[in-house]
């Protein structure tokens, strides 16, 4: 039979970033699937030439939108690990819970744009309008909605009221009680599985093959999840990776759906288990003054409405301990990075690395950054021959593209 | 099917979940990174927020006492406010109105003599 090429992106209705495919097809059915990157290439590596290493916070931060803090947070993260700081023990849970509001955040989006990919707009605004209530979380703690900028080398530059926490425990109440109202819809919904189940089925071996991470991987039966390494808090809190193991687009949906409880969950362990003290270490040439300014707490007029909600959290459960002032500046940490790194932290569409490399200079010598994206597009290229055409817009969107973050 | 029954009525029952947006318009929080403003009698022109800047969008002249920040490179990270030794930096909650062209934020002061010492 004929074979015909058939273009899919770099703009098309359901990518929200420019992915081209050039579609081998015969009939309605993918017989190969050739992938072109480099559309939103920012050279974003390079500029640690020109920017020094704290500079480099807010640039990586700016690597990705959606998982913004949690690239400042390997970045950090990395760099600590070559200056030999030991952040806060606060500072890391602080770092915890703005990394997992942001996992919420980002699973809460791909499943409304996944609903979307197979036309069920609805479901896409519910899901929205439940992220909503993430976003006024992120932007009454951080500043911001999208890109917190609170991770600096050391430690964090915000802290959290006890009034804050209260507040924030009251809105995951909400939030979890609307998205359990959704499960039936996602994951039960008739019409749905008729879309993803059984569709780009990824095999436990070719995952592992093919090298793929996060919610691909536990979608197709592989434990493996970059928390269980511990970094930030998640050695003290302790962590079990979601899994399913179908490996096809129902399954990594699920993963995701189930990963957002999971986050709802961590947010209040790390609220609960959170000690008092300092925030930050003051790293010579960072932010001298690394006082964070605590805010007010958000709306007046939303917080007393919540306070009266019925799913308020009961009294006798223990109030997090925020005894002590907070915002203090611990150590004072001299010198500039010498020496390398490589860091991973579990962002919320898979495994990230950042490789760095300081020769005692105000710049870093080497900044790579290896985001899941990137180890994503194999697997997806072995998912797609087989397929119809009309499921190319699920498949590809089930692997939550950030081509963004892939091409830096 | 019952479900849906539950779902129609709850939804005929509770108020919209949207807002009426240009007659109701949602208000910032408390700490919102919103607009840069320096208030310019304090500023010292020390140069410090010049260096900090990430997206490098502000401009100090500490002879001629002007201090410059291009609104369309700001980044609002917020890192000028917490590195500013006078505290004249800050940032309110609202965002920078809609602008059809590139704009500069243009403070003139005055800058900080250099005080002999009075020989006795």
């Amino acid at each position: 039979m004929a074979r015909t090429i058939l273009p899919f992106g770099p703009q098309h209705p359901v990518l929200p970033e420019p992915l081209h495919l050039k579609l081998v097809i015969e009939d309605e059915t993918v017989i190969e699937a050739l992938p072109t990157l480099g559309y939103v290439h920012r050279g974003l590596e390079k500029l640690c030439e020109v920017r020094d290493f704290n500079q480099m916070v807010q640039i990586v931060e700016r690597v990705c939108g959606i998982c913004s803090c949690l690239h400042a947070l390997c970045y950090c993260e990395g760099l600590e690990q070559i200056m030999g700081i030991e952040v806060p023990r606060r500072a890391k849970y602080l770092r915890t819970i703005w990394g997992e509001l942001h996992r919420m955040h980002s699973h809460l989006l791909w499943l409304g744009l996944f609903a979307d990919a197979f036309g069920f707009e609805s479901l896409f605004m519910q899901f929205w309008r439940v992220r909503e209530r993430v976003m006024d979380i992120m932007e009454a703690t951080c500043g911001n909605r999208v890109v917190v900028s609170v991770n600096v080398v050391g430690g964090v530059r915000r802290d959290l009221t006890a009034e804050q926490c209260q507040w924030i425990e009251q809105q995951l109440v909400i939030i979890e009680k609307e998205v359990r109202q959704l499960t039936t819809t996602i994951l039960n919904d008739y019409t749905v599985k008729k879309r993803t189940v059984g569709k780009g089925v990824l095999s436990k071996e070719t995952a592992y093959q093919l090298g793929a991470v996060g919610p691909m991987l536990r979608g197709s039966g592989w434990a493996q999840d970059a928390r269980m390494t511990g970094y930030a808090a998640f050695d003290e809190i302790g962590f079990e990776p979601v899994v399913e193991h179908d490996g096809d687009c129902y399954a990594r949906s699920t993963v995701r759906f189930r990963e957002t409880l999971q986050s709802i969950d961590l947010v209040r362990l790390a609220i609960a288990r959170m000690p008092a003290g300092e925030t930050s270490v003051n790293v010579e040439g960072a932010l001298e003054d690394d006082t964070p300014h605590p805010i007010a707490g958000g709306r007046a007029g939303t917080m007393q409405r919540f306070k009266r909600d019925k799913h308020a959290r009961p009294a006798d459960v223990p109030a997090p301990n925020l005894d002590l002032p907070a915002g203090h500046v611990a150590v004072k940490v001299k010198g500039k990075p010498d020496g390398e790194a490589v860091t991973r932290v579990e962002q919320p569409r898979g495994e990230l690395m950042y490789y760095l490399k300081g020769t005692g200079a105000k710049y870093m010598d080497r900044v790579r950054i290896r985001t899941p994206t990137f180890a994503n597009i194999p697997p997806l290229l072995a998912m797609l021959p087989g397929c119809e055409l009309a499921d190319v817009p699920v498949i590809v969107l089930s692997i939550d593209p950030c081509i963004s973050c892939t091409e830096r | 099917m019952f479900n849906m029954t539950k779902n129609v009525v709850s939804n005929l029952l509770h108020k919209s979940s949207t807002r009426l947006y240009p007659f109701a318009v949602r208000g910032h929080f408390e700490g919102f990174r919103g607009t840069l403003i320096n208030n310019v009698d304090e500023c010292i022109f020390c140069r410090t927020c010049m260096l900090k800047c990430p997206s490098q969008c502000i401009t100090v002249d500490n002879k001629a006492g002007t201090w410059a920040c291009e609104a369309m490179s700001c980044v609002y990270c917020g890192v000028c406010v917490d590195v500013c030794p006078t505290s004249c930096l800050s940032m309110t909650k609202e965002h920078r109105p809609v602008a059809t062209e590139r704009q500069t934020d243009f403070h003139q002061g005055s800058p900080k003599k250099k005080t002999k010492k009075v020989e006795e």
